[in-house]
């Protein structure tokens, strides 16, 4: 490598960490804003036009605050715990393409892409375990303990969808992945494939309705209720980004990337690279309309959910796949069966939980109205 | 034998409060847990006491009704009320006809704010984190009616021995259409975006079970007796003021679950809307208080008046000796006697668990420490 391969690799790899900064900022206040709309009340209006210098202001205030370590803490696990949780989700946007013509917009777009990013999000695991036990507080460990139990049980869903997308269009390099879906998006051949990425991506990321880990009423904030000032501000910067990531990759494997569906365009690097960014917007408001929403659910239904849902689906979706693929059947039997997969469970779901609960409230209305005075009492 | 029954294992002790987010004031439960279940739960009470009982024997009372403004603060009016009929009851003062109907008009408004309050912290112990915005925007404009009646939003005192302090303001039942319009718009929102959520049934059905008897024996009143199945409520069985010139169904469930005690909350709301209504019709023009002595002296004697509050069976057994101060005054708060029930209802609880039942009796802890 020439000298000037390394420098030209060190601005791109600048203006990444740039790029995902501004991301992050922009993600925060979209969130305040969205979640305001939601909850009918304005959000931060006050710093700058429409309050967009707030993310600034809370970052400055985070990172001037005091940085307590508590006495009673394993200083060393304490301390590089934010370290290990924040450097994977940085490194993982090394191979990830924006954007692309004849070149691409990444800073090294590797053939076995999906593959890289895939072993990657795992690691950040160990750093909230870390951060659970290296704080010597209870509700800390009671978080780290939740988030090993539900970050594993998720990433295999995840892991199997992306499998039965590496199926239909054979390579794990990103960039051929959306190449391939230049005219029909894969989220109309596996749309039941879709719906368990989009849901394990959450709950891998630990927000509403999978925010178990630092459920704040309960756990209070999990592994990281000790930290404060900058190592805290690392672990929600590398929350921010993860999410952004799902988001990202969703769009990357299922929503066709830089194309837009059903139009094929002269590939343009600079119009590719807002087509991806708003699509990767949208797949995020879905994640704050969700916080806006949802409760949370609790740690055995999550677990059961992963095991007893999430998992046989996802490995049925991938025999499915497969087979359509092998004996050469036309893709869209692949999509109506995933269609129908989808119809079932949620109609299982709403009979199990909905109807039932229906039928209990209008019980209570018809004892209210019969209502008797007791006896005897 | 194998080492893990050599190996000594001790059960974890987790602190809940006064400091946590979800105790709701300031509670401190102690939990013996193995990994996420709760084995057992030592409430401990008393961070907001201040004397409450012992303080009115020193206040003439006129001015214990301030104090009983403190007690259940999310239903100021109610306690007012009681420990008014109380003092009338037993000076045998009879209350002008325009003076009862204001004051269950109020009472039933604080009810109301009471339970939308109860259903955005509910929300939030689920997780959820707009209900409670939701709640609160309903409860708020309870709260600005209330101050354009009293000119306080909580602590209103404005309840006085004989009748009420000052008539209703002009413009009074002009809002209180619109407002009733608005509280039930809020709780169709409350069903949709809550009451049936799949994952809310799924964190409330089933969980925190208390049976008819338990919750007898245990004292229970109000919604959560009712959430197990007992008919029991005051306005019906005893009625005080003019309850019974209402029609208005009492909300009944069968199992005892967090989901019943959430739902027969949000069911009372729109009884208390036709309480309400039915209220605004009959409401005649006259006096608003009776012809009582400025510093009133009930005669020599004891007495025990209780009502339905939001939280239940609010009673005040009162003892005078013909003086302007009481001898003696013991108030029986629902909210303390839901709480000795805790335990019992979080036998096998997770930790997540152990937060909704907590949410779910609907506690205020001024009136439990007094």
């Amino acid at each position: 490598m020439s000298i000037l391969e390394l420098f030209l690799l060190q601005i791109k790899i600048v203006l990444l960490f740039g790029g995902l900064t501004i991301v992050v900022l922009s993600l925060t206040w979209l969130e305040r804003r969205v979640l305001g709309k939601i909850q009918r009340r304005i959000g931060p209006n006050r710093v700058g036009p429409q309050g967009l210098l707030q993310p600034i202001a809370d970052a400055i205030k985070l990172v001037t605050k005091e940085d307590i370590i508590p006495e009673s803490a394993d200083k060393l696990i304490y301390w590089l715990a934010p370290i290990v949780v924040f450097v994977p989700p940085f490194v993982i946007w090394v191979t990830i393409p924006i954007a692309s013509n004849t070149t691409t917009l990444a800073v090294n777009n590797m053939h076995l892409g999906l593959l890289f990013v895939i072993a990657l999000t795992v690691i950040s695991i160990t750093g909230l375990v870390m951060a659970g036990w290296g704080s010597a507080n209870k509700y800390a460990i009671l978080g780290g303990l939740r988030s090993t139990a539900q970050l594993i049980s998720y990433e295999i869903p995840l892991i199997m969808v992306a499998i039965s997308v590496l199926i239909l269009c054979q390579t794990t390099d990103l960039k051929e992945i959306v190449d391939k879906q230049n005219i029909i998006p894969y989220a109309l051949y596996l749309p039941l494939g879709l719906l368990l990425f989009f849901i394990a991506g959450i709950a891998e990321v630990g927000r509403v309705p999978f925010d178990i880990y630092h459920a704040e009423s309960e756990i209070v904030g999990g592994p990281f209720v000790e930290y404060s000032g900058a190592h805290w501000s690392v672990f929600y910067l590398a929350e921010y980004i993860q999410t952004f990531t799902i988001a990202v990759l969703t769009t990357l494997l299922f929503l066709g990337g830089w194309h837009i569906p059903f139009i094929s365009l002269e590939e343009n690097i600079v119009l590719g690279f807002f087509i991806t960014i708003i699509k990767a917007y949208a797949v995020v408001m879905i994640i704050f309309w969700f916080r806006g929403t949802f409760p949370r659910m609790r740690i055995d239904q999550l677990m059961a959910f992963a095991w007893k849902i999430l998992i046989p689906l996802s490995f049925a979706n991938v025999v499915i796949s497969s087979g359509i693929i092998f004996y050469d059947i036309p893709l869209i039997v692949l999509s109506i069966i995933n269609i129908l997969i989808t119809l079932a469970i949620g109609y299982v779901l709403y009979n199990k939980f909905t109807t039932p609960a229906k039928i209990d409230a209008e019980e209570m209305l018809r004892k209210a109205r019969n209502y008797k005075l007791p006896e005897g009492i | 034998m194998s080492d893990q029954q050599s190996l000594n294992s001790v059960d974890m002790l987790l602190n809940m409060g006064p400091q946590h987010p979800s105790t709701h004031g300031v509670f401190r439960m102690v939990l013996q847990i193995d990994g996420e279940r709760v084995l057992d739960v030592e409430p401990y009470i008393g961070y907001l006491h201040r004397g409450s009982e012992k303080l009115s024997e020193g206040e003439q009372y006129a001015q214990i009704i301030t104090l009983f403004d403190r007690l259940d603060y999310l239903a100021n009016f109610n306690n007012e009320l009681v420990i008014c009929m109380t003092v009338e009851k037993l000076m045998g003062v009879e209350v002008p006809e325009r003076a009862e109907y204001i004051r269950v008009i109020l009472c039933e408004l604080n009810r109301i704010a009471s339970h939308f309050l109860f259903y955005g912290t509910m929300g939030m112990d689920a997780g959820a984190s707009t209900p409670i915005l939701y709640g609160f925007r309903d409860r708020e404009k309870i709260q600005s009616l209330f101050e354009s009646v009293s000119g306080a939003r909580m602590m209103h005192n404005y309840f006085k021995i004989g009748g009420i302090k000052a008539d209703l303001p002009s413009d009074f039942f002009e809002k209180i259409q619109w407002l009733l319009n608005e509280i039930k718009q809020g709780v169709d929102q409350a069903d949709s975006l809550l009451s049936f959520n799949e994952i809310f049934l799924n964190r409330t059905r089933n969980i925190g079970i208390i049976n008819s008897e338990d919750a007898l024996d245990f004292g229970l009143t109000g919604p959560n007796l009712r959430a197990s199945g007992v008919p029991y409520d005051i306005r019906k069985n005893d009625p005080y003021s003019i309850y019974d010139r209402f029609s208005f169904d009492i909300p009944i469930g069968d199992r005892g679950d967090v989901w019943d005690r959430y739902f027969v909350r949000i069911q009372e709301i729109r009884e208390s809307v036709k309480i309400i209504e039915q209220a605004l019709k009959q409401i005649p023009d006259g006096e608003i208080t009776a012809n009582v002595r400025r510093i009133a002296r009930p005669p020599k004697g004891d007495i025990f008046v209780h009502a339905e509050n939001p939280r239940g069976d609010f009673g005040v057994y009162l003892v005078s000796d013909g003086s302007d101060k009481p001898y003696r005054l013991k108030i029986r708060p629902p909210s303390f006697c839901s709480l000795m029930a805790l335990k019992h209802m979080m036998r096998n609880a997770y930790v997540s668990d152990a937060v909704m039942i907590l949410g779910s009796i609907d506690i205020v802890l001024g009136e439990v420490d007094r």
